[in-house]
């Protein structure tokens, strides 16, 4: 592990796991406690494997009555708690410390309710992304965000992490698809936000949940909206000799007022790792690749997809192909899925970043990047869902030449510092976790970090709950609380008044 | 009793700061079009943001803009439709009902009030495009949240927090939102004389069609009559709207028709007379009577709004129209009582919800919970955050619960 500095083991927590151990499991008897050291490296990791840490002990809960127990056992004695799901987060948002409970969701593990005429699904939160389209689709009807972990990340985990996927410029993101959920305080406490409906009452909790990394309460029930599926869709694969007319070609497409189910570009060591991995029939002489879906009824998308050939014709492209058939629709996308793998192929190891950027910056981006590459002297390839600006850059490196590690990590926190530089982000998609925790201080002063820290406070004043991730620096809620009153004098006595 | 009416974000941050200082607590208003919502406030000051105006940042391309949070909705929505663009949520406009101007409201308000209309079924609310904030808390501190980007888990999202807020955790001085492309064309399928549990089943069918309806509103006999200038005539009429390309949108009127080749008469309405009708479902147009009768806004599962309805209608005189497929219920109370707990005691035993008094008279606002009590639990972990917002209670203290720092506690009705 690279110089993370995590939260302070808790000795006197330390002292008594034996009595911990022995309590969790009067609250979860059964197999749900896991204790031994060979057990528990199932659990020492999250997707982001460059860290690792064994938790104190594992539990995995069956009822919300032993998760409430839990957590109120655990706040009543200052035990941290680390949430958990199918331990995909690739910002280490699930990575275990050392003093606390890693409390894994995994048991809760059905679709309780499917309703059809409110289309609504009710599930619990260990069910998995695609579980619930598998539920519902024998009536023909999907669950809209598609992250390209669906097959086993939950829908807990989308919920803490506010997971996208290629679909989500269209479909939108889990915060626009979940209606309600029911969650466990700290305290133990039991709360239900939003339901069937549509907006929650009172302060939108539901939309600060979504996508607060697991720091704010244990999600125990989400209800969510399905849709309809596309009748069809098909895709265009473009390819141009500079990125610069592949983003002046989203733009363009997006400007003619088409919004696209999916819309994804690669570079060219991209394309060539993809290629060489699955064959997919990729051009080899481009610079930009874009991968143009659009969904609908058959007439739209073949309205459509006339428009977004011309669109791209007149932007450059050198090649255009446009699938004749679902078998070619799929294999367009082979690539682009197996995107990852296929960079693995060529590297030792690789380091996924996350930065979202305004879309026209992408040149700029790419120039950037390609400077970087060469200080570092380490190599990248591009993936980018080019429609909403979110940026997947994959940086090459060999975790096995010492320093590389903390090379790249150095080279992917040079990204995000330009992506936020450029008006972008720091991550689109794949949470702030422990992995750029560090780096919140370049999009945020210390005011906006007391402030999120504050709303902490409101669910969690003990900062029990997942510590150590998303702030860089933890502060007390009493000293958050302070006031500092400057000044009663009038304000600008000379503007008007009435 | 004095107003302020800052025209910059610094000016903004040191009125709050004074009035932190001072403990004078602030009415923080916009145009004040909404401002017969929620409980009445009894300020000393009032801090209007009407003059803190001006888009800074659009681009189309990217679908974004930023303006300063007193900015006119109307002047965004022109600027937009230059473009072809929109707020595809469809903020509605509550002049008409509480007996103001239409057209007026600001794009603070907008966030402030989590505004949608007909759209929000397909398209979301304000909520589900804010991209980001720049804010003064109650604090009188600034801080910011979000960005100008669609995809970005950066940090809590401050912004939705916001939403719905009613100016009761922070002031807004910037607000950024996802803009979209406008749909080309419009058309609007009307079922004629449905009473309101067919219409129901209807609208659900639509829904889970392939035709992509867009807004599924449902209004009962005579109410039909007040939208759209009486163009409908008196007779139910049964909406389902479908938006988008020309081609497209024909294929799916046709799907349409073919799903309710049985059910009597259809009607096909298109263009701009369609635009009207769902602009005046939109602003509650049916009851925007100049009264001071009792309206509700209920959101809810949407098979269960008739039925809760049907009740209603043995224990109290009312009149109701349907939107979001029948999720959304409007209601006017004849008899000028608001029935908050007889109301409120339905909608739990009808699958849960909420009820919004969103226009009464002042002596109703003070005495019944304009927005829906929460529970203990929920109410506790709401005041606790309003109180890391505006520990001193300056912003709007009392407007969405009566106590000063609690925003919304859950006082049984």
């Amino acid at each position: 592990m690279s110089g993370l500095a995590m939260p302070k083991p808790d000795d006197a927590t330390m002292r008594r796991r034996d009595e911990i151990v022995a309590d969790m499991r009067i609250i979860v008897p059964g197999e749900g406690v896991v204790d031994a050291t060979n057990q528990m490296r199932a659990f020492e990791s999250d997707g982001l494997t460059a860290y690792r840490q064994l938790p104190l002990v594992v539990v995995l809960p069956e009822t919300v009555a032993q998760v409430s127990r839990v957590l109120k056992y655990c706040n009543d004695r200052n035990i941290r708690v680390v949430p958990r799901g199918s331990g995909t987060s690739l910002s280490g948002g699930a990575l275990p410390l050392e003093d606390a409970v890693l409390l894994v969701m995994s048991r809760f593990n059905r679709i309780l309710e499917i309703d059809f005429p409110n289309r609504i699904v009710v599930a619990q939160p260990g069910v998995t992304n695609l579980g619930i389209t598998t539920a519902v689709e024998q009536e023909g009807f999907y669950y809209a965000p598609d992250p390209s972990s669906q097959i086993a990340c939950s829908i807990g985990g989308n919920v803490a992490e506010n997971s996208g996927g290629v679909h989500c410029l269209k479909y939108g993101l889990t915060a626009n698809n979940v209606l309600g959920i029911e969650m466990v305080l700290m305290n133990g406490e039991v709360v239900r936000l939003g339901g069937s409906h549509l907006d929650a009452e009172g302060y939108d909790l539901l939309g600060v949940m979504t996508g607060s990394e697991g720091l704010l309460g244990v999600v125990t029930e989400v209800t969510v909206r399905i849709l309809k599926k596309p009748e069809t869709a098909r895709a265009l694969l473009i390819g141009f000799p500079t990125s610069e007319q592949g983003g002046q070609c989203v733009a363009d497409i997006i400007g003619a007022g088409i919004i696209p189910g999916g819309m994804e570009m690669m570079d060219r060591p991209a394309i060539h790792a993809a290629e060489d991995f699955v064959h997919a029939g990729y051009p080899l002489d481009v610079e930009a690749l874009l991968i143009v879906e659009l969904d609908g009824p058959g007439v739209e998308v073949d309205h459509l997809i006339t428009a977004v050939e011309a669109i791209a014709i007149r932007n450059g492209s050198t090649t255009c192909r446009i699938s004749q058939s679902e078998q070619e629709r799929l294999s367009f996308w082979a690539g682009r899925k197996a995107a990852f793998p296929a960079v693995g192929r060529i590297s030792p190891d690789y380091y996924c970043m996350d930065g979202t950027i305004p879309r026209k910056e992408l040149p700029r981006v790419l120039a950037g990047m390609r400077e970087l590459s060469e200080k570092y002297g380490l190599g990248v390839a591009n993936v980018f869902h080019a429609g909403d600006g979110n940026l997947h850059p994959l940086i090459l490196y060999d975790a096995n030449v010492p320093g590389e590690l903390d090379k790249a990590e150095s080279f992917g926190a040079d990204i995000l510092r330009l992506c936020v530089k450029v008006g972008g982000v720091l991550t689109g998609e794949h949470g702030v976790g422990v992995e750029k925790r560090d780096l919140m201080p370049e999009m945020f002063n210390q005011i906006d970090l007391d402030q999120q820290m504050r709303v902490k406070c409101a669910f969690d004043p003990n900062h029990l709950l997942n510590p150590g991730k998303v702030f860089p620096q933890l502060r007390r809620c009493a000293e958050l609380g302070r006031m500092h009153i400057s000044g009663g004098k009038l304000p600008f006595p000379d503007i008007p008044r009435f | 009793m004095t107003t302020f009416t800052p025209t910059t974000s610094d000016e903004v941050l040191s009125t709050v700061a004074w009035a932190v200082a001072e403990e004078s607590p602030l009415e923080i208003l916009g145009h004040g079009s909404k401002r017969g919502i929620g409980r009445p406030l009894q300020t000393e000051h009032t801090l209007d943001l009407s003059k803190l105006t001006g888009v800074t940042l659009y681009e189309p391309a990217e679908l974004v803009l930023s303006a300063k949070a007193g900015t006119p909705l109307a002047e965004i929505e022109k600027l937009l439709a230059e473009n072809g663009q929109q707020l595809a949520f469809e903020p509605m406009d509550y002049g008409p009902l509480l007996g103001g101007e239409p057209g007026r409201g600001t794009i603070g308000g907008v966030l402030a009030a989590n505004l949608s209309g007909p759209r929000r079924l397909k398209a979301g609310a304000a909520r589900d495009h804010i991209l980001g904030i720049n804010v003064v808390s109650g604090r009188g501190e600034a801080f910011k949240s979000g960005g100008r980007v669609v995809k970005n888990v950066t940090g809590y999202d401050m912004s939705k927090l916001m939403a719905n807020s009613w100016g009761t955790l922070a002031v807004f001085t910037d607000v950024t939102f996802k803009v979209l492309p406008a749909a080309k064309t419009e058309v609007t399928l009307a079922m004629r004389g449905l009473l309101d549990d067919a219409a129901a089943t209807a609208m659900a069918l639509a829904l889970g069609s392939s035709a992509e309806v867009s807004s599924a509103a449902h209004l009962p006999e005579r109410i039909a009559a007040r939208v759209a200038g009486g163009t409908l005539g008196s007779d139910a009429a049964t909406l389902l709207r479908v938006e988008g390309f020309g081609p497209s949108v024909a294929y799916r009127i046709a799907a349409l028709k073919t799903l309710f080749a049985n059910a009597g008469p259809l009607q096909e309405i298109s263009g701009e007379a369609s635009r009207l009708i769902w602009r005046d479902v939109r602003d509650i147009r049916p009851f925007a009577d100049g009264s001071e009768k009792p309206v509700w806004r209920v959101s809810m599962t949407p098979s269960q709004g008739h039925q809760m309805v049907l009740t209603l209608r043995m224990q109290a005189a009312v009149s109701a129209f349907y939107d979001w497929q029948g999720g959304l219920v409007w209601l006017r109370m004849e008899e000028g009582d608001p029935e908050a707990a007889l109301l409120r005691g339905l909608l739990r035993k009808h699958g849960g919800g909420h009820a919004t008094l969103v226009r009464a008279a002042p002596a109703h606002r003070a005495a019944v919970p304009v927005f829906e009590p929460q529970a203990p639990q929920l109410a506790a972990l709401s005041a606790r955050l309003k109180a890391e917002f505006d520990p001193k209670a300056i912003l709007n203290p009392g407007r969405m619960a009566p106590g000063a720092g609690s925003a919304t506690l859950g006082i049984a009705t």
